[in-house]
């Protein structure tokens, strides 16, 4: 085993992180605002600017579900008990006495179960709640006459602002959490040149050498 | 770095999609011209005859009703085609509700009551001589051709009984008609025709409506869209289209939801909706809020957003009436009081010893309410409870979950007015005459009442009281331009939406649930509160520093 240099974010899975993280913050900022928590835009921008944000999303999405299944890259985010306790006594515990992190990151295993979970519980419960909601929000003229319409347009809208409270929230930590080890800056740099350590098998080490040399340094 | 790119592709995304700031300012006004061109008039344009060369109308006529069988002598079938309209019946029964209703019955919250005051409130009648129930609706050279067609501006009506001296002397010192060359000036009607009664109901300039004023004679399109002067100069009959002389638009039907539009190639000539030339999707799909505009087409009324206030161009219009305060007097003699400056400079009467307390305004907004079209009157037949707070002379029905309701404007109207306070009714006062009975001229509104509910063999306790009593007018004239429509904010937020009392729809941004809110709040801050204890027992443990490594 050896840790060395491997490219672990493609190029797509950067420019679908950036581009995600910039609709998501346009979509917090405008989303709230609409809601009457500001008014750094009018109504009137702020829906444009949501409704847009909210199209180019689900078109990045759509794109992103592909990528995940036809590069197989979705088994990362298989969730995994193994390792999870290790974790999450480390934030709560071991980072306060200055222990180790327990995790490596492996070719085939990039997050840690933590956030392997994390990502999964966005990506299949938080995102789905708040683009539902928000294409039935969005056409609810086109179901208006439906048999208490007013009540369900409440509770779809109730779903959607609850869901980006919690987006929000896990905003907060996801950034947070680029503080916790190494600076915040060796946190940041792979998902801009895709390059971060990895524990490699011989084989893969080999393999990567080999057939991908540049994607390994 | 090639993965910058991502960021600004990410940018490009927002770009794209980004506000379309619809050019409001660069509308084109069309070109102000020194002479305003004809007024519009709906389908009928250009006529065939100059009634200025017709041998019939040279003269002299010495009464309205010889006009009238001149112009009968050639519109053969005038006659029989207006006797069925409101302007001639002022009647109108309700196939819903089966209400008698029309001017000739109705009470309402101004003057309350034309029924037994046909002597003065008849002037407005389209017909001569309507003073009493004597008058003759089957004869058809009583009707008034010229009030609606003559375009001298010099014809004019007085009341069609004498009256108490207190009021008449209103009336006098009037300069002598030229009815052969008013006669001979008849054209399509002019907004002053219609407006000649229509602008001035309930007893003055836009004191009924709110939405029509004399400001509407000669408007810029800045004050209505359609019937600007410098712009398209639409007579009111070119929206209200006319069949037979029975026009489309009506304040006891109201259509609250057109759902054909345009209909068939050409334009719908029996209806006054904005729809009818405007179609379902009136908004330019070229903007995100474009399509939402249309989508609102659904539950919004036209007017509730594109005439954004009522009583614009300068005339006021009264919004409360005081019918307890009327029948002081000095020296035994009635007298008003101005205490109001309107937007164009005219002084109102705010007191009238005849009428009681008015209170005006103007460039106000409108009250706003789902209305099906239905309107519910209280009739004279009507009972109430007597220890009613008030009561709504025409309330209106509609609601969220009714397909065929709107949101819509309305004015209301606010008004202290006598009623029969034994048996629950309101009442016919008798105003004008020249008995001692008339309230205009006597000031005994006990007596005043007692004659007009005898006089149509209606019941009265003898004891009247003052109730407060509403009416609500569907606001649907002065359409202002685009530019000065409402926008989504006026509506769409938490504090000061212009549908702050609208029910029955959860509107984004004007609603909220408190719960949701409050936990949302504290999610946000709990997690933030949690990330600066972390960190800060981080900081301050004894071995803090870069040796966590990886998370």
């Amino acid at each position: 085993m050896a840790i060395r240099r491997v490219k672990i974010f493609s190029l797509f899975e950067r420019f679908w992180h950036w581009s995600q993280m910039l609709l998501i913050v346009t979509l917090l900022i405008t989303g709230f605002g609409l809601h009457g928590f500001h008014d750094v835009f009018t109504f009137e921008e702020a829906v444009t600017l949501h409704t847009s944000a909210a199209f180019a999303l689900l078109l990045l999405w759509i794109f992103s579900i592909f990528w995940l299944f036809t590069t197989r890259t979705w088994r990362h985010f298989i969730p995994s008990a193994s390792g999870m306790w290790g974790v999450l006594r480390f934030y709560s515990y071991g980072i306060f006495k200055g222990e180790r992190h327990p995790y490596r990151k492996a070719y085939w295993r990039k997050h840690n179960p933590l956030q392997a979970m994390a990502y999964l519980m966005l990506k299949i419960v938080l995102f789905p709640a708040i683009w539902i909601t928000g294409l039935a929000y969005l056409f609810y003229f086109a179901w208006r006459d439906v048999p208490h319409a007013t009540q369900w347009l409440t509770g779809v809208a109730m779903v959607h602002t609850a869901a980006a409270f919690m987006i929000l929230a896990f905003v907060l930590i996801h950034v947070y959490m680029l503080t916790i080890g190494h600076s915040f800056r060796a946190h940041l740099m792979p998902m801009i040149n895709g390059f971060d350590e990895v524990d490699l098998s011989p084989e893969e080490e080999a393999y990567l050498s080999k057939d991908q040399p540049g994607d390994i340094r | 770095m090639r993965a910058s790119i991502g960021v600004v592709a990410g940018a490009l995304f927002i770009a794209l999609f980004s506000v379309s700031s619809s050019a409001r300012d660069t509308w084109p006004t069309p070109p102000a011209t020194a002479v305003a061109p004809p007024q519009v008039s709906g389908p009928l344009q250009g006529g065939t005859a100059d009634h200025t060369k017709f041998d019939q109308l040279k003269g002299p006529f010495s009464s309205g009703p010889e006009v009238t069988v001149a112009c009968l002598g050639c519109h053969t079938e005038a006659g029989d085609h207006f006797m069925r309209n409101i302007h001639w019946t002022w009647s109108y029964t309700n196939e819903e509700t089966g209400q008698q209703l029309g001017k000739r019955y109705l009470i309402n919250n101004f003057c309350t009551n034309s029924r037994g005051n046909e002597g003065m409130c008849a002037q407005c009648h389209a017909g001569y001589g309507w003073k009493d129930e004597n008058f003759d609706f089957t004869d058809e050279t009583n009707i008034d051709c010229l009030v609606c067609h003559e375009t001298t501006g010099t014809y004019y009506k007085t009341p069609n009984s004498d009256g108490n001296a207190a009021c008449s002397v209103m009336f006098e010192g009037k300069p002598p008609i030229d009815l052969a060359a008013v006669a001979r000036s008849v054209g399509l009607p002019q907004r002053a025709n219609c407006g000649a009664c229509h602008f001035n109901g309930g007893g003055g300039d836009n004191v009924k409506h709110g939405d029509l004023s004399t400001a509407l004679k000669s408007p810029p399109r800045t004050l209505d869209v359609h019937m600007g002067v410098d712009g398209l100069n639409f007579a009111c009959t070119a929206c209200h289209v006319t069949n037979r002389h029975i026009w489309a638009g009506s304040r006891y039907q109201v259509i609250s939801k057109d759902l054909e539009g345009t209909g068939k190639p050409g334009q719908r000539s029996d209806v006054a909706t904005c729809e009818s030339c405007h179609g379902l999707s009136p908004h330019p799909v070229d903007s995100l809020a474009g399509f939402k505009l249309n989508d609102h087409v659904q539950s919004i009324a036209c007017q509730t957003c594109h005439i954004p206030e009522i009583a614009r161009g300068g005339v006021a219009t009264v919004v409360d009436w005081d019918w307890r305060t009327a029948g002081k007097t000095k020296d035994g003699e009635g007298y008003h009081e101005e205490g109001y400056i309107q937007g164009n400079g005219n002084h109102r009467y705010t007191y009238k010893s005849i009428k009681g307390n008015f209170t005006f305004d103007e460039n106000f907004p409108p009250s706003y309410g789902w209305f099906d079209g239905q309107m519910l009157y209280t009739t004279i037949d009507t009972t109430f409870d007597p220890q009613a707070e008030s009561i709504e002379i025409n309330g209106f029905s509609g609601s969220r979950e009714d397909p065929k309701s709107r949101i819509w404007p309305f004015k209301r109207m606010h008004t202290w007015q006598p009623y029969d306070k034994g048996n629950g009714t309101l009442v016919y006062t008798h105003l004008w005459g020249e008995d001692d009975a008339a309230y205009w001229g006597n000031y005994d509104m006990g007596k005043s009442i007692a004659r007009g509910m005898a006089d149509f063999g209606l019941p009265y306790s003898g004891e009247f009281g003052f109730i407060q009593t509403i009416s609500w007018w569907p606001i649907t004239h002065m359409v202002a331009p685009k530019e000065q429509a409402l926008g989504c904010g006026d509506c769409h937020a938490p504090t000061g939406s212009r549908l702050a009392s609208v029910e029955g729809v959860y509107m984004p941004g004007r609603d909220h649930n408190r719960w949701l809110d409050i936990i949302g709040t504290l999610l946000v801050a709990g997690t933030l509160g949690g990330i600066l204890i972390h960190g800060l027992v981080r900081f301050f443990s004894p071995s803090h520093g870069p040796k966590g490594e990886q998370h």
